[in-house]
């Protein structure tokens, strides 16, 4: 049960959605935009999230776009996981995107969950980031001050850095890197449903792996040093692996209910390990 | 406080809810469908499961004003098939707590795949725990149910309203 | 049908189920008549189960009624400095705030060592500070976070051993003044954390240490774990207009909750009514009594109006009372032939803040310690420690999977060292009748199942071949059994009562304070009274839900005790309306009482032809010409557990339960060595339950229960954080089998009658549980190369035991 109240806004075009925010925003409501709402839900009711106003974007038609246009696949921020998880153009086109959304909760929680929710939400994992991670995929953004395209690595650091009033519209990612050679894993505590103790994509350019983690931070993770020392290839596997895992600042790995810190490093050995052995060809 | 006109089980009502309801509350609450259950009321056990224009979402975690012009179907609302029957002969339920919430996903599993693998099987039921049967008895329940409509044995298939 | 009683047969019971019955008499009276018994039947609440209309308490709602919202403390150990209630109380919506300081008596049953809310000191995180009541529950719980509660962290107990040690700080320095319930069999010890000490003593264990060729020792332990049934604690308290109190709860004892309510707010009990719907899962959780005082100060609170309080799923897990933890230490020693000679065991049990029925729960551990095997010296010592984590209360298995997990791993590291098969290790010391239990309770081919039989077809199920270890396309194959037993820990008055209505249209209505827990239990009476009255079952009605103001009283439900206590008094039940019809039969047949025949709903007899509906002898008989011999029918049944005898507290030495349930149980697990993952492949049990009444219950019980056991061993457990709070309190986090970890199940039952109960049944409901941890924890270590005596069986605890990783810095 949510113990405060809101106004539930539904927007059906970017103009009308920032004009709610602004509105709400002025009469000091912190509104909150949302997509499937699940976690304005779920942290609502245990009091770790407050607002008076939430904006639905899932009826704005550029957010419900599942679609490939220009050498780039182009995903609405409104689209549920289930439907990337089942889609044909997706599975075609970026098998990378539906392999991350498909682990992600339940099936029937990712027909709820979005895919601009899971990349904004606050919990830790935010696991279908980390293809658009790999991939350099771009966002599309709609605020206060017009649109703007920005490439991931330039707004994602932590989290998606927004500026008040803006919510992601859509995602877009090259065609060539979207369907580049790739590989998911995520390992959990145990069983199929859970959050992860290590997941990671991967991709092959060239001849050089990218990795994200998510799961080792308390956020989604490219590390370009990591990539580089994995991308070692003159040394042995076990070498590189070290040479990688060394770069991951210890401090700051989780360390909680779902995995003591060392066991998440562990883990992180194996599935670079098992990255490596299916991508390097 | 805002009314909303939701269309449960074919039947169309106005009630006013709070923006921040969720359809879980509202139907228990304010209509009088206790089928779907709170379990968790945080989107991990399923108990609460409903169709929402057909597609199994947990009433938890939706917002009742989200499901307006929406067709809502809940436990109560599903037609009686095989399924029912088959879950009464594979022993796939005990105290029953879950069991709205499987039939419902269940439901709508039967209802978009036509022969659904077993891996199919899990990828929907994983959604919903049950702590009292082995899942051992709902497997056997789901596969005899689409056996049984496979094999044409009379039970009604169509969605209501 | 009674033929086969006599002779082994293969049932063709579902999916690999098997039955082997043992040769035995009946009990007299308990012959089979109508193939009733022993047959699979729908479940009475199947079509409201399957329909969404099955009514759990949280469905029920009264007019005018008002709902609680709880704060819980966020410390585990702290002084509470104050409280203030102002903000809260001027809320919208909120009609009153209650806090420890209006009800500073104390409650808890068996020792009553519990504030209601919590005063002065919380000693869990979780532990109940206020109540607050408003007209809609959000009210409620947006006043919560207006209450203004200042605490004083104290350095909080978060093991047994620690809380045992003797520096340590008193969590209960007024132990001794504490009331303790007449006749249950606690024994506090003041002035120190421990709640109580349960001493075993048989033999002279000191005295034979010496003549052991093999000893081994081992730790064990475990940490508190969620019953996690997926319907929370719920309960809907109000005050009549006359000062009876009316609950609505969702609980296993509807009949410990008058006594509870009336000793802690001072009513008569008889003033307190309960009604309890369909309970949706228990598993023990729900025997406590521990909301429902909570719910009548809200209802006290607000004039007696009708106030809801229901948990939320964090509250369930960090509130209410959940699965005792251990640390326990085992030294067993045997003869080189692998004849055990002796065992000690000590047991500190995470009884948490306060002791509720963990108590209870650690002296049933001690009594079955040696599991189903003769050792003649036996040492134990079982200590239910306070700490500072949430209350324990009875688990399914009730402190058998715990002492099973602690003895079977001995026996395989005993067997290791032997060098002896692990199976033929246990067939060899199998108790049988004439031996004695620790206890010294002298057993019976009646009072103890076919432990040997157990074993013999668990090889074959299994199967149990050759060395455990294979490998596999990088897979360890590896397995492991357990062998176990149960018997109840009921007090020797625990009592059942029944009623049988017959009706005019010839079906029948029984009526009993059993509670639906989804065990099935009700339907099995049906079955009974069925096969008593010779009707079909479908003409049997069971009343579902449970009144203590209408249902005769049930004891608990729990212990596995139903089919034994309930299944007695309906059997009487359904034998004295039997002999009512009967008697007014025979003035209408003219013939002797005893020629009367009864059976499918028609009263007969040999010397005539005509038959009489039993509906029309159900309310006497009336002749054509008006007059009426005979009255209205109520068949009475009650039935109070027999031989038990209370435990002497010096040795430990008493008859604990009428009879044991024996089993044995092995999984077969696939390993993969490379990241400590594993699948469960096959899990299988062995029970000798007696008499299988009705197979598809029974198969369902002892599979549930093995999921359960599985789940528990393999990744359940309550991580607490840093000063003792559970920190995994929501199942996102906290995880259970779900649909697809299920392994195959293969479930075999033997039959051994036991003499007290009808047709030779034994309890089966809690058994599935009992050995999984323990078969697992074998075929985890087979697997590793290395001892697993921990849970839950992680890859990450796998992990640990293999590379000698710390848990670093939590
Ligand atoms: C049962 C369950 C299991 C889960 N398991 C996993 C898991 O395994 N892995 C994982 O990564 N996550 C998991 N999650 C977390 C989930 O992915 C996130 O909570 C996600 O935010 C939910 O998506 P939503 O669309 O419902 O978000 P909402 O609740 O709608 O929004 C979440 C946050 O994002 C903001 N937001 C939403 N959409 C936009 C937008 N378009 N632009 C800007 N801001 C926006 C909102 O303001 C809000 O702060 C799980 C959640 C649930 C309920
Ligand atoms: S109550 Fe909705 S998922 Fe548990
Ligand atoms: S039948 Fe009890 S939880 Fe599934």
């Amino acid at each position: 049960m949510i113990p405060f109240d809101f106004e539930y806004l539904p927007a059906h075009t970017t103009a009308e959605a920032v004009a709610y925010y602004v509105s709400r925003a002025k009469a000091g409501q912190s509104p909150l935009y949302c997509g499937g709402a699940t976690e304005v839900v779920t942290l609502g009711r245990i009091g770790q999230l407050e607002t008076g106003a939430v904006i639905d974007i899932r009826h704005i038609p550029s957010a419900q776009v599942l679609t490939q246009r220009h050498d780039q696949v182009v995903a609405g921020a409104g689209v549920t996981l289930t439907q990337i998880a089942d889609s044909v153009l997706i599975a075609e086109t970026f098998p990378l995107l539906a392999a991350s959304a498909r682990e992600i909760a339940d099936r029937t929680a990712r027909n709820q969950i979005t895919l601009g929710g899971n990349i904004c939400g606050q919990i830790f994992y935010r696991e279908a980031v980390l293809p658009l991670l790999v991939c350099e995929s771009a966002v599309r953004l709609a605020g206060p001050n017009g649109l703007r395209e920005l490439p991931m690595d330039r707004v994602f650091d932590q989290t998606l850095r927004l500026q008040p009033g803006e919510f992601l519209v859509q995602t877009a990612t090259d065609t060539v890197l979207a369907g580049a050679p790739w590989v998911y894993v995520k390992r959990r505590k145990m069983g199929s449903v859970g959050y992860p103790v290590v997941s990671a994509a991967a991709i092959r350019v060239d001849r050089d792996i990218r990795v994200a983690v998510s799961g080792v931070y308390p956020f989604p993770v490219r590390a370009l040093d990591l990539e580089q020392a994995l991308n070692r290839r003159e040394l042995p596997l076990s070498r590189r692996i070290e040479a990688a895992v060394s770069t991951i600042r210890a401090d700051l790995v989780l360390d909680d209910v779902e995995a003591a810190r060392g066991y998440r490093l562990f883990v992180l050995r194996d599935v670079l390990r098992e990255i490596v052995e299916s991508l390097d060809a | 406080m805002q009314p909303v006109t939701l269309t449960v089980n074919g039947w169309v009502r106005t009630v006013v809810v709070r923006g921040s309801e969720t359809l879980l509350d509202v139907l228990r609450e304010q209509m009088g469908l206790t089928g779907a259950k709170p379990g968790c009321e945080n989107g991990d056990c399923g108990a609460c499961t409903v169709l929402v224009d057909g597609v199994p979402q947990k009433a938890c975690l939706l917002l009742a004003a989200m499901a307006a012009d929406c067709r809502v179907t809940t436990v109560e609302g599903l037609p009686r098939t095989q399924l029912q029957a088959a879950f009464i002969r594979c022993n796939a339920f005990q105290c029953g707590y879950c069991t709205p919430g499987f039939l419902v996903n269940a439901h709508a599993l039967l209802a978009c795949v036509a022969h659904p693998s077993e891996r199919q099987t899990q990828e929907w039921l994983e959604s919903n725990i049950c702590r009292c049967t082995s899942y051992e008895e709902i497997c056997e329940a789901v596969r005899t149910a689409a056996d049984a409509r496979d094999n044409g044995v009379a039970g009604e298939d169509e969605m209501p309203g | 049908m009674a033929g086969e009683g006599r002779s082994r047969w293969p049932a063709d019971g579902a999916n690999g189920q098997v039955t082997q019955r043992r040769t035995g008499e009946d009990r007299d009276g308990f012959q089979v008549r109508s193939g009733r018994i022993g047959r699979s039947v729908m479940r009475k609440d199947a079509e409201e189960k399957v329909t969404g209309r099955a009514e759990y308490t949280a469905d029920v709602s009264a007019w005018g009624m008002l709902h609680a919202a709880l704060l819980a403390s966020p410390y585990a150990h702290a002084r509470i400095v104050s409280i203030d209630t102002q903000r809260a109380i001027t809320m919208p919506g909120v009609r009153a705030v209650v806090t420890g300081a209006d009800y500073p008596q104390r409650t808890g049953l068996p020792i009553a060592d519990r504030p209601l809310l919590a005063v002065d000191v919380v000693r869990y995180a979780g532990e109940p500070v206020a109540l607050v009541v408003a007209d809609e529950l959000y009210q409620a719980e947006a006043a919560l976070r207006q209450l203004d509660v200042v605490y004083h962290p104290l350095p909080a107990l978060t093991s047994p051993r620690e809380a045992f040690a003797p520096e340590a700080v008193r969590l209960h320095p007024d132990l001794a003044a504490y009331d303790v319930q007449p006749g249950e069999e606690v024994w506090p010890v003041p002035g120190t954390n421990i709640a109580t000490h349960v001493r075993i003593r048989k033999g002279q264990p000191e005295s034979v240490w010496s003549t052991c060729d093999a000893v081994v020792t081992c730790d064990v332990s475990f940490p508190q774990a969620h019953h996690a049934p997926m319907e929370t604690h719920c309960v809907i308290a109000s005050v009549a207009p006359d000062g009876c109190v009316n609950l609505v709860t969702a609980t296993q004892s509807p009949y410990s909750v008058p006594e509870a309510i009336a000793r802690t707010f001072g009513f008569r009990p008889s003033d307190v009514r309960v009604r309890t719907p369909l309970v949706g899962g228990a598993f023990g959780g729900k025997s406590s009594v521990y909301l429902e005082p909570l719910a009548v100060a809200a209802t006290l609170a607000v004039g007696g109006r009708p106030v809801k309080l229901r948990c939320t799923r964090e509250q369930e897990m960090r509130s209410m009372p959940c699965h005792i933890g251990l640390e326990a230490r085992i030294r067993l020693g045997a003869r080189a032939d692998g004849r055990f000679v002796a065992v000690e065991i000590t047991d500190w049990f995470d009884g948490g803040g306060y002791s509720d029925r963990g108590v209870i729960v650690t002296r049933a551990a001690a009594q079955d310690c040696t599991g189903p095997y003769r050792i003649d010296h036996v040492h134990c010592d079982a200590y239910c420690m306070y700490t500072n984590h949430p209350p324990t209360t009875s688990y399914r298995g009730f402190g058998h999977p715990e002492q099973t997990l602690v003895m079977e791993r001995a026996i395989d590291l005993l067997a290791e060292q032997l060098r002896m098969d692990p199976l033929e290790l246990r067939r060899r010391n199998a108790v049988r009748p004439g031996d004695t239990t620790p206890t010294q309770a002298r057993l019976m081919r009646s009072s103890v199942g076919d432990v040997e039989g157990c074993l013999t077809r668990l090889r074959s199920l299994l199967p149990w071949d050759g060395p455990p270890v294979e490998d596999r396309d990088g897979e360890v194959i590896a397995k492991g059994i357990s062998c176990f037993w149960k018997t109840s820990s009921t007090p020797p008055d625990a009592s059942s009562g029944a009623l049988v209505y017959v009706n005019e249209d010839s079906t029948v209505t029984l009526l009993s304070g059993l509670v639906e827990i989804g065990q099935g239990t009700k339907t099995t009476l049906a079955q009974m009274v069925a096969e008593v009255l010779g009707l079909a079952v479908e003409q049997v009605r069971v009343v579902m839900e449970v009144d203590t103001a209408e249902q005769p009283e049930h004891w608990k439900t729990v212990a596995s005790r139903g089919s034994l206590l309930a299944g007695n008094a309906a059997v009487r039940a359904a034998r004295d309306a039997r002999a009512q019809l009967a008697a007014t039969a025979a003035v209408v047949f003219q013939c002797r009482p005893e020629d009367v025949c009864i059976s499918n709903g028609y009263a007969g007899c040999p010397y005539t032809s005509r038959r009489i509906p039993i509906g029309q002898l159900s309310r006497g008989y009336t002749f054509p010409d008006g007059h009426t011999v005979g009255g209205f029918v109520v068949g009475r049944g009650s039935y109070t557990i027999e031989r038990v005898t209370l435990l002497d507290p010096a040795t430990g030495r008493g008859v604990p339960g009428p009879e044991w349930t024996v089993a044995a149980q092995g999984v077969v697990v696939a390993f993969r060595p490379r990241d400590y993952t594993y699948r469960v492949l096959r899990a299988v049990t062995v029970v000798d339950v007696g008499r299988v009444i009705s197979p598809n219950l029974a198969e369902g019980q002892l599979k549930g229960g093995m999921s359960m056991g599985l789940s528990l061993g393999s990744r359940e457990g309550y991580v607490y954080g840093a000063t003792g709070s559970v920190d995994n309190n929501q199942l996102r986090v906290y995880p259970i089998h779900r649909y697809g970890d299920q392994p195959e199940y293969r479930v075999a039952f033997l039959e051994t009658p036991n003499a007290d109960a009808p047709w030779g049944l034994r309890g089966l409901g809690e058994h599935g549980v009992i050995g999984m941890p323990a078969a697992l924890a074998n075929a985890l270590s087979n697997a590793l190369g290395q001892p697993v005596n921990s849970m839950p069986m992680t890859p990450e605890l796998l992990w640990r035991l293999h590379t000698g990783a710390e848990v670093n810095d939590r």
